[in-house]
């Protein structure tokens, strides 16, 4: 009972802020790109109510494109696929929703010891741990497989927008997208292989679990990171992996045949992209949501001579722990929006190049001094 | 005739910049900058005035129709009809604006003062004065061609925009109740009636010709 009902709210709260997250987005993109360039950004939408008015720093701007949004005629090309037209935003928004199921946000709540310090017999013992929250919606054996296997999905609905459309443009757009998108995935998934060596596994909560007993991803695969946060980028087909949008060549690439709801699916996909790579990259290589020296039984320092150890109770590092990984998301997502903004659009060939004669080689080469320094250390296992 | 030949050197990319990454951190460094310096002064409030100080660092919009950047003193703006101190118009209605304008955008009804007014056989006055601002090209002929200072297009005003046509063919009161940059419907230029020192006095019934 307690299963079904932690993780129904889980989902809930987890695709409910998603849902949310690109009205958010795109007033922080607005606003922060206007920082950036010296200007104000949108100020003018404007809720009077009597003699009161609620401007909110440009916030209501997202509320008025919102309302537009679904007052926009819902046109649709003639001579396309109206079945596959009509899927396409689907298949392009669900993946990046579902790719937030595996992402552990917070240590497991045992709910019998809240107000206990941590133990760690309780994972051990059958009746505690079965009276536990996993602060996760799916515990997947897979983990990090599931990522790959999703994420390869969100490609389809690009491809099929392209193709669905009746429309040179879009179809052009579509192909980008979708040998942009098979090509980056190929050095992610390899980017990931060094991690999951030195993690031993490839579920996420393990891998988390990993990085607070010893240091944080980035530390021990600093390469890999590096590739893995371009390859999200570009995952993403925002500035400046954007050619399959490439306004300036293809109108608006894939999803130029689109208006009203249908577009903002794909625009909020986009942004809920960029959520979930946050979140992935806080996971795997920012120690997701461990506080730099918290440990499940609170703060715990034995550095520089210093031996410091603050206890807190259980429910109390889940909270923080909670706190922390939120922080780190939002931290990612602005630099992600700040690279959006700085950076101009790459050229198809060099995009293509970049990942197959950069990235992948290196990603490889990456994999190879891993083992090699592993194999070192440790010794054979057998 | 040999020249001198300036040799410029072929611009070197270092690896650092072949490799990007450096660059792509420096970037960021770049826009991260701007923007803390940028949101610093929106959350403090204190936001450069870019109508005053248009090279400050930082924020530099100008909130258009509440802030607006001064313009030249010789800027031409949309067209006004200056005042004499009674409140009449300077204009004398002698056509010369009509006349210069390209784009024949001026229409002048001129109207004979009455019998008995001290002005009638020096100068007329014009019943009807009619710009149509759409037809106007902004070059300043008829300001130029004016020989009584009556027309000027100080205002600093631009044309705004109307719903309907109609509203852009300005007739002779929205002309006169048009004000100066500096807020005179007058013009610094002096005036001289007919009778005061200074007048000519010298006309078409009585110069003899």
């Amino acid at each position: 009972m307690l299963f079904w009902i932690s993780t129904i709210v889980k989902v809930l709260v987890a695709v409910g802020f998603l849902a949310q997250v690109a009205a958010i987005l795109l007033w922080v993109e607005r606003k922060q790109s206007a920082m950036m360039q010296n200007r104000i950004g949108p100020n003018r939408a404007t809720i009077k109510i009597g003699n009161f008015e609620i401007r909110a720093a440009g916030l209501v701007h997202s509320i008025a494109d919102g309302i537009k949004m679904v007052w926009k005629a819902d046109w649709e090309p003639s001579g396309g696929d109206h079945l596959l037209y009509r899927l396409a935003p689907i298949i392009a928004i669900v993946p990046a929703l579902c790719l937030c199921a595996v992402i552990p946000f917070a240590p497991t709540l045992y709910v019998d010891h809240a107000r206990d310090l941590y133990d760690p017999a309780w994972a051990t013992d059958v009746a505690t741990a079965a009276r536990s929250i996993p602060m996760q919606i799916a515990n997947l054996d897979v983990g990090v497989l599931f990522v790959f296997a999703v994420a390869g999905a969100g490609v389809i609905g690009a491809a099929l927008a392209g193709w669905s459309s009746d429309n040179k443009f879009s179809l052009m757009g579509g192909l980008r997208a979708a040998s942009q998108m098979v090509s980056y995935e190929v050095a992610m998934g390899i980017s990931l292989v060094g991690s999951m060596m030195i993690f031993q596994t490839v579920r996420l909560d393990e891998m988390v679990t990993w990085q607070t007993q010893h240091c944080w991803g980035i530390f021990v695969q600093p390469v890999a990171f590096v590739l893995f946060v371009t390859a999200a980028i570009a995952e993403t087909k925002r500035v400046p992996f954007d050619t399959p949008e490439g306004e300036s060549e293809l109108v608006a690439g894939y999803f130029t045949e689109y208006a009203g709801l249908k577009m903002a699916m794909f625009a909020s996909g986009e942004f809920v992209e960029v959520c979930v790579s946050s979140a992935l990259i806080t996971t795997i290589f920012l120690g997701g949501w461990q506080f730099p020296f918290v440990q499940l039984t609170g703060l715990e320092f034995h550095y520089l001579g210093l031996n410091v150890s603050w206890h807190w109770a259980h429910f109390i590092v889940v909270l923080v722990g909670f706190i922390t990984f939120s922080l780190k998301c939002v931290f990612l997502i602005f630099m992600q929006l700040q690279v959006r903004w700085t950076l101009p659009r790459f050229r198809y060939d060099q995009i293509m190049r970049l990942g197959w004669q950069m990235l992948l080689p290196a990603a490889l080469l990456n994999v190879l001094v891993t083992g090699t320094v592993l194999l070192f250390l440790n010794g054979p296992t057998h | 005739m040999p020249g001198k030949t300036k040799v410029l050197k072929k611009p070197v990319r270092t690896i650092g910049e072949q490799s990007y990454l450096l660059e792509v951190v420096k970037g960021l460094g770049t826009t991260l900058k701007h923007f803390f310096q940028g949101t610093g002064q929106m959350v403090s409030g204190n936001v450069p005035d870019a109508v005053k100080h248009p090279l400050a660092e930082g924020i530099a919009t100008i909130s258009y129709p509440e802030e607006k950047r001064p313009y030249a003193e010789r800027w031409r703006g949309v067209h006004r009809l200056t005042h004499r101190d009674d409140g009449s118009p300077r204009c004398v209605a002698c056509l010369c604006c009509s006349t210069a304008c390209p784009a024949q955008c001026i229409y002048i009804k001129p109207g004979e003062y009455p019998e008995g007014d001290k002005r009638r056989g020096y100068e007329r006055y014009p019943v009807e004065f009619v710009i149509d601002e759409l037809r106007c090209i902004f070059c300043g002929f008829c300001v130029e061609a004016c020989p009584c200072d009556a027309i000027r297009m100080d205002t600093g005003m631009h044309m705004t925009a109307f719903d309907e046509k109609s509203a852009f063919v300005y007739d002779k009161d929205k002309l006169m109740s048009m004000v100066s940059q500096h807020g005179t419907q007058k013009s610094e230029n002096p005036r001289h009636e007919p009778g005061e020192a200074g007048h000519p006095g010298i006309d078409r019934l009585r110069g003899g010709h």
